[in-house]
């Protein structure tokens, strides 16, 4: 019976507390539970875009672009050698209060931003076990190896310095795992003895403060009124957790979402005749390809890799695979990305031409070789099996006998990158919109065995061009040499490049100012609606 | 009777160590680990997966771990999420009352259309009613829940617009922190007009796709049991003596029918949390089911293990239950 009295009265007080629903409520079909709301602990799209409401990082990307601009540091500057960056830090940003209990007592500060790197970065740290402590994208972006230290000038300054310079430094430091977060909200769990509670109640600077969240079925937000560029134009912001895309679809039409992610591409028609929708849509910052083992003959020879991309039909496999929702690829890298080289020009598909370049490289048919494929769907390859079967079939016309292969997903990635195969499928997703960040893929270090470059392709020419753009801070110069080094892809073709996907958002009409993120994000301040 | 319940009682232990090993063995089965399905194309390297490997205590011998885990078990510890890090047991428990919800729900809507229906059709056997009862009672058996649930979400509620597609209450009208996690019982409890209809609303089509199964295995059990009744002397006697139809098939059929259906609602127990997986995934609805697949998927092996033992753990002892509530209606098992 007192339990029962307890519950009542437990209800009573929550709805006392409860924020009220208004009619301004903009509802987000998203598509699963996050781990957590640290970034910096997570790996997953649905994790980041459930904390973005929260937090800000030091610089940040323009939304719906992969443009760097002004964060919670107002300005920066960079030596002349590269190797110190210093941040101006904005003065008089508020943190939220935590549902929790916490209410902050000062403004952010360089305290924050130490803490934030130093969590994920020193052993020392209270919080760097908390959690499971992997910092998973802090170490893939080679954060360790490239910082040699993080100094608080001031209250308001702080001088990031490096080992080597680096360009795409900045761009990293706008990814999510470079949130700040408030240094005086950890003492004050840790003090309170809950450290974890630190991941599960977001405590951010960002337009929305967290409110509430039901693992599994909806996240709520609320617009923050002392935010640091205004309050955001609608007053809550609610994710509903919809993991089926034809339940995100109908909730959108019946006016119980705004806007949903990944929608189904059988329904992509539908909608573009929907009336009561927008289908908003981005080429993806993705890339699927095709890698050639150049350690592993025919593959060594040029002329055999050129010809295997005469002996494609990559219209066919973007019709029939993509369904519309992707574009042929010419370059390692998508066009949404700065100093991608309209000039190159993609081979034209020709298998005569193909079977005769085949035969003047002294390779004699019928060749066998393996094709492997990846046993899951990505963002940028929805299905590699059936763009395996349409390959081998293209194959055969030029006289190769593709036998195809492949292995559970963490062991194929794993075999790839040993180099066992011949030629196999693969993709990348970009992180921070740097061109480096998908020029690496080819590059000698990552051709290695174990490294993440499956073509085992490691060109002098090509290395030293990339390498000479991570260095430099003159993004003319940046642009040139990564055009130069399109070129040289294109020449040596040690991929075959497949698609981007292109990325379809819906949003209900009434939505204004959505932007579609080229990393396939999902923000929500700037929007309203009408 | 003591002795029954003691030896069925005792019978459960030896299932749920069996459970527990099938399930231990059967999740490493699964290729792939935890650590490589979360690290995507980027890789890990060998250094880091082996240190991570190494704290998650991945790295020991197989038997070493069963016995760790065994040892937790047994003192009601059934692990850390490896994804959340949060406790399994405090996850299940957040997330159960949905899944009960949705079931009892759907068990409600089985027995009380189910029973009617299945005694409708045995007494007027051969007739139009019983052919077409038996034809509609086949085809939700064979339903596949995934298929059911998408064309009812697109008939009832795009087109029609009668009930809302999915979730459990209306998010942009409503909001209450759970209390007891049922959404009826907190729906009613947040104060807020309107509330426990919308809640009520967002069951009605998860309960139909649920129950369908159900309902049908109910109808035709309820059907063959009568059937069988009708038959017996008891019943004939009853009718010789001028009883109205109403009572010698209500009163005198269809208690003693009913025995044998009983059984039947207690196996559909697992059906139900079966089959709650596909429809709380169609419904977005926050239950165990769609927790499970989600473990499976980032091979979280604790909540995987965990969420198994304990979901297999309900359906045993509800099982057991209606063995018990077997023999105390029919005497006939207990002498047998």
């Amino acid at each position: 019976m007192s339990f029962l009295k307890a519950k009542f009265a437990a209800a009573a007080i929550l709805s006392v507390l409860a924020v009220p629903a208004y009619a301004n409520t903009l509802v987000y079909c998203s598509e699963g539970s996050p781990e957590n709301f640290t970034p910096a602990l997570n790996t997953t799209g649905t994790s980041f875009d459930a904390a973005r409401p929260v937090y800000n990082q030091l610089v940040e990307f323009e939304r719906g672009t992969t443009k760097v601009v002004p964060g919670l540091a107002e300005s920066w500057t960079v030596s002349p050698d590269g190797k110190e960056i210093v941040f101006k830090l904005r003065k008089g940003v508020k943190f939220h209060s935590g549902v929790n209990g916490f209410t902050p007592t000062r403004d952010f500060n360089a305290d924050d931003v130490l803490f934030s790197f130093e969590r994920q970065w020193k052993p020392d740290n209270p919080y760097f076990k908390v959690t499971g402590g992997a910092y998973d994208y802090f170490n893939d972006m080679s954060m360790p190896d490239l910082l040699k230290s993080i100094d608080k000038v001031d209250d308001y300054t702080v001088k990031f310095t490096l080992n080597e310079p680096n360009a795409p430094m900045l761009a990293n430091l706008a990814m999510d795992f470079g949130t700040i977060h408030s240094k005086e909200y950890a003492d004050f769990l840790l003090k309170k003895g809950t450290p974890e509670q630190f991941d599960q109640i977001p405590v951010g600077t960002g337009p929305f403060s967290f409110v509430a969240y039901q693992k599994d079925a909806v996240i709520r937000y609320k617009a923050f009124p002392a935010y640091y560029e205004g309050k955001a134009k609608i007053d809550n912001l609610v994710f509903a957790i919809t993991p089926d895309p034809t339940a995100r679809y109908a909730k959108v039409k019946k006016g119980e979402c705004h806007v949903m992610i990944a929608p189904n591409p059988a329904d992509i028609t539908a909608m573009k005749t929907d009336p009561a929708i927008n289908l908003l849509s981005q080429p993806g910052l993705n890339i699927a390809y095709w890698a050639f083992n150049v350690q592993k003959p025919p593959f060594d020879k040029k002329e055999v890799r050129q010809a295997f991309n005469m002996a494609i039909d990559k219209a066919a496999i973007i019709k029939d695979v993509y369904q519309g929702a992707g574009q042929a690829a010419i370059n390692p890298i998508p066009p949404t990305i700065w100093s991608y080289n309209t000039a190159v020009k993609d081979y034209a598909y020709d298998p005569e031409k193909a079977k005769k370049m085949l035969a003047d490289a002294g390779v004699t048919t019928p060749l066998d070789i393996d094709l492997w494929w990846m046993p899951v769907q990505r963002p940028y390859n929805p299905n590699a099996k059936r763009i395996a079967e349409m390959m081998q079939a293209d194959l055969a016309k030029i006289g190769v006998n593709a036998k195809l292969v492949s292995y559970e997903w963490g062991e194929y990635r794993k075999r790839m990158q040993q180099g066992e195969h011949i030629t196999g499928q693969l993709g990348w997703t970009g992180d921070n919109g740097d061109p480096d960040n998908f020029f690496f893929l080819l590059g000698c270090p990552a051709a290695r065995q174990g490294g993440q470059n499956l073509a085992k392709w490691c060109n002098k020419e090509f290395d030293d061009l990339i390498n000479k753009a991570r260095v430099s801070s003159d993004l003319a110069e940046r642009t040139k040499l990564y055009e130069q080094a399109q070129v040289i892809v294109k020449e040596e073709a040690p991929w075959f490049t497949i698609a981007h996907s292109v990325v379809y958002e819906p949003i209900r009409k009434e939505v204004v100012d959505y932007k579609v993120s080229p990393f396939g994000r999902h923000e929500f301040y700037g929007v309203e609606l009408k | 009777m003591l002795r029954f319940v003691i030896r069925r009682v005792a019978l459960t232990l030896p299932t749920f160590v069996a459970l527990m090993f099938v399930t231990f063995i059967a999740v490493r089965l699964v290729p792939g680990d935890p650590i490589e399905v979360r690290t995507g194309e980027r890789g890990i390297s060998p250094e880091r997966l082996a240190q991570f490997r190494h704290e998650l205590g991945l790295d020991r011998p197989v038997w070493q771990q069963f016995l760790d885990y065994a040892n937790g078990l047994v003192h009601g510890d059934f692990g850390v999420s490896i994804v959340t890090k949060t406790p399994v047991l405090h996850e299940f428990l957040t997330l159960f009352p949905a899944t009960l919800e949705l079931s009892l729900c759907a068990l409600l809507l089985a027995v009380v259309i189910g029973v009617p229906v299945g005694v409708l059709a045995a007494v007027k056997r051969g007739g139009v009613l019983d052919h077409a009862v038996m034809a509609v009672a086949l085809t939700g058996y064979s339903m596949p829940i995934f298929w059911w649930g998408l064309l009812l979400i697109m008939l009832v509620s795009e087109s029609w617009g009668l009930t809302p597609v999915s979730g459990r209450v209306d998010l942009i009208n409503y909001y209450f922190e759970p209390v007891t996690g049922f959404m009826l019982i907190d729906s009613l409890l947040s104060d807020q007009e309107g509330a426990f209809w919308s809640a009520a609303q967002h069951l009605i089509l998860p309960s139909i796709v649920l129950g369908t199964i159900p309902l049908a295995v109910i109808a035709r059990m309820t059907r063959s049991s009568m059937l069988e009744v009708l038959s017996e002397d008891y019943v004939r006697t009853a009718r010789a003596k001028g009883l109205s139809p109403l009572r010698v098939v209500g009163l005198h059929a269809l208690r003693n029918a009913l025995i044998p259906v009983v059984t039947v609602i207690g196996l559909q127990t697992g059906t139900l949390l079966a089959g709650a997986v596909l429809t709380e995934h169609i419904f977005a609805w926050p239950g165990v089911g769609k927790w499970l697949i989600e473990s499976i998927a980032r091979r979280d092996y604790p909540a995987l293990q965990g969420g198994i033992m304990l979901i297999s753990g309900i359906v045993i002892v509800v099982n057991l239950l209606v063995d018990l509530a077997y023999v105390a209606i029919n005497p006939r098992i207990r002498h047998g």
